[in-house]
């Protein structure tokens, strides 16, 4: 088996501090009360269920195609965790974990799944934008709202979460470069989960890892244990402070793992062995904070059972609700294109109608079985 | 009988047998043969020297497509969803499609961009654009669009065999609705020659794509209520075929274009020009566009709403019947 990666020793710091066996290394712990972690464990168990649920939502056509975030939970908790409400949250389509973290309902997160514009619209999204399909694109837009909170002396940092894929785009050495010329109050957060679809991290880039690359643009580039929910937390917190304290950006190597399909229309046994899965469910992120915490006196069986029901009962009622919602109108389909609607759209928006005799669309959450094919 | 995604594997197969130049390339593409499998076991065949994955960067692959282009390979570059496209925009407008003009001649581009496109498979967030006339509006590329199996193979080969750059655009939802019956031999289609899918009198739907199936069923049922259309198949949108579109207005007098792509400046907009140009006296009634509306694509669960269907090209029908 090829190495899936490599630590730095050269170009690099490296942060762990909560081992495989639930145990601390002895690096120097952030600071978190003892509730903020059972917070976090209890979030991250939430988008494992949530994930869980939604694939099989997907299996039954309930929801459309949907993106996995299996295994990057402690990467993305700890990281949103780390972030003030104040402070601006870029996702990529793999980040429900960070949306979840960051009390985005999850009513609107399962509304999106289900195909339906209308879960952005809310305001309870907070300052989070929406999510980019397209990889890399809001690596530069996360840049502009950092320039923004610069011009405008707020004390806001903006925090872009993307893949090891992404960092193949012009889009993220364009915003990289940017950054680091103008000082952006940023946080560039790579998930490195070592696949980008089919293609393994080995030959996506010839850099040893992703966060040397922040040298080259004149700042600093860490590399974290991405499953190590307390490594992820202070890299990121510093991160942010530095950030908010006028020092610039900083890039954040999450090393970690995709330990599902690309998405529910990939077969990753295709290209990746079994044994290579299993090296990384031994280091699941949640499986380490449980045992943390277990040894700590701060968890139980029973308080694993109740954990679970809740969540479980939790995410079918935001199902339930994204599912009653009210489906969208003919107007839906026009009204934000812009600011007034323009003739021509009036007169297609008739058009429209006319086609429907008047009556309202038939448009229903479950997904149509269609000919043709989705990879 | 093969379906399109076999049919389109077929003749990348028999054109990399054929000339040792042509080589294949995008995201993944090689181990696994894309994500819609169109190169399934190409690599194995041909080795990573030939067939391969790149890093993921659009730009990097259509920019890079230029210069072995110009050294002499004909590259099929694979963009993975034509929704993905924009990063590489500059280099298609700006290089692809001029490189030929810029050097007078001397260097050219004979490069083939496939891409899966259209929309209809309730996929996510622009999986499903129907964006092609930004390509019809780039001065130096041509564009082909099959819309069966068969055809998909001959255009195919004919792209690869371009002396220019070529926009090979596949659509999704065709890949695998239905098989039929493909000559395992080498045949050409050439670009530029449109196809006529049914003979009729009273009015002429031009289309391609996806819709070109979906005139072809409006069509069916506008013969009920005794309206006899001529459905054409473009297959080629640079360069249009001029004759067919003259020779079937000439002798119907009215028109309908049907695409799944916004109204503005769309294809239907150009065909209602060169019509008004060439053959204005002919018509009976203004030329109808049946369209995609002028928003963003939607997610899906409003995609039917956008997407013409056979109740909306109907109305069309009617309107050119009626006028």
């Amino acid at each position: 088996m090829e190495p899936i990666h490599k630590i730095s020793k050269t170009f690099v710091p490296t942060v762990q501090i909560l081992m495989e066996d639930g145990t601390l290394n002895g690096s120097p712990m952030p600071k978190l009360s003892n509730q903020q972690i059972v917070e976090m464990y209890k979030t991250m168990v939430l988008c494992k269920i949530f994930d869980d649920i939604a694939v099989k939502l997907q299996r039954q056509g309930r929801i459309g195609p949907y993106v996995t975030i299996r295994g990057q939970e402690a990467s993305q908790v700890a990281s949103s965790f780390a972030m003030d409400d104040s402070d601006w949250m870029f996702p990529s389509y793999r980040e429900s974990a960070a949306m979840i973290a960051r009390k985005v309902p999850l009513k609107n997160i399962f509304t999106y799944w289900m195909g339906d514009e209308r879960w952005a619209g809310d305001a309870a999204n907070g300052n989070n934008f929406p999510v980019a399909i397209p990889v890399s694109t809001q690596i530069p837009h996360a840049a502009g709202v950092a320039f923004g909170a610069k011009i405008k002396g707020d004390k806001v940092a903006s925090l872009a979460f993307f893949g090891d894929g992404a960092t193949s785009r012009g889009d993220f050495h364009e915003a990289m470069n940017f950054a680091g010329l103008f000082k952006l109050p940023m946080v560039f957060l790579c998930q490195n989960n070592q696949w980008a679809i089919s293609v393994p991290r080995s030959r996506q880039t010839a850099s040893e890892t992703i966060a040397q690359k922040a040298v080259a643009y004149g700042f600093e580039g860490i590399q974290v244990d991405g499953n190590d929910i307390f490594a992820v937390y202070k890299v990121t917190k510093e991160a942010l402070e530095k950030a908010k304290n006028g020092d610039g950006p900083t890039l954040i190597e999450c090393v970690t793992y995709r330990l599902s399909d690309h998405s529910t229309a990939d077969d990753a046994k295709k290209y990746r062995t079994q044994e290579e899965v299993e090296f990384w469910k031994k280091r699941d992120p949640i499986d380490r904070l449980r045992l943390f915490l277990e040894k700590s006196g701060l968890w139980s069986k029973g308080d694993e059972d109740k954990l679970i029901r809740e969540c479980e009962e939790t995410i079918n009622a935001a199902i339930k609700e994204a599912e009653n919602a009210k489906p969208p109108s003919f107007e839906d389909l026009f009204k934000h294109t812009f600011a007034e609607m323009p003739w021509f759209l009036k007169e297609e928006l008739e058009e429209l109608k006319k086609a429907y005799d008047g009556k309202e669309p038939e448009l229903t959450n479950k997904v149509e079985k269609i000919e043709g094919s989705f990879p | 009988m093969l379906n399109m995604i076999q049919s389109i594997n077929l003749a990348l197969k028999q054109e990399m047998e054929r000339d040792g130049n042509v080589v294949v390339f995008g995201e993944d593409v090689g181990k696994v043969g894309g994500v819609f499998r169109a190169t399934e076991g190409l690599q194995q065949q041909f080795s990573e020297r030939r067939v391969f994955d790149t890093p993921l960067s659009e730009l990097g692959i259509v920019s890079t497509a230029v210069g072995m282009a110009a050294y002499g390979l004909r590259p099929v570059a694979e963009i993975q969803f034509s929704g993905f496209i924009f990063a590489a925009m500059e280099h298609l407008y700006s290089h692809a499609a001029r490189i030929r003009t810029r050097s007078r001649g001397r260097y050219t581009c004979p490069m083939v961009l496939r891409s899966p496109h259209f929309g209809g498979i309730h996929a996510l967030e622009l999986h499903s654009e129907g964006t092609e006339a930004l390509f019809v509006h780039t001065p130096g590329l041509k564009v082909a669009i099959p819309s069966t199996p068969y055809d998909a193979k001959g255009l195919l080969a004919s792209a690869i065999r371009d002396n220019d750059p070529v926009i090979f655009l596949e659509a999704m939802k065709l890949y695998r609705a239905y098989k039929e019956e493909v000559p395992e031999e080498e045949y050409t289609i050439p670009l530029g020659k449109a196809k006529i899918m049914k003979e009729g009198n009273d009015v002429s739907i031009f289309s391609y794509g996806v819709m070109a199936h979906v005139a072809l069923k409006a069509a069916e049922e506008a013969k009920a209520k005794g309206i006899d259309c001529e459905v054409i198949d473009l297959r080629t949108l640079s360069p249009l075929d001029i004759d067919a579109i003259l020779n079937s207005v000439k002798k119907t007098g009215r028109a309908i274009v049907v695409h799944e792509g916004p109204r503005r400046c769309g294809i239907g907009a150009e065909i209602a020009a060169l019509i008004n140009e060439k053959a204005m006296l002919s018509l009976e009634a203004p030329v109808v566009r049946v369209t995609g509306y002028d928003v963003p694509y939607p997610l899906y669960k409003m995609e039917k709403l956008y997407l013409p269907d056979i109740k909306k090209v109907l109305i069309g029908i009617e309107k050119a019947a009626k006028f």
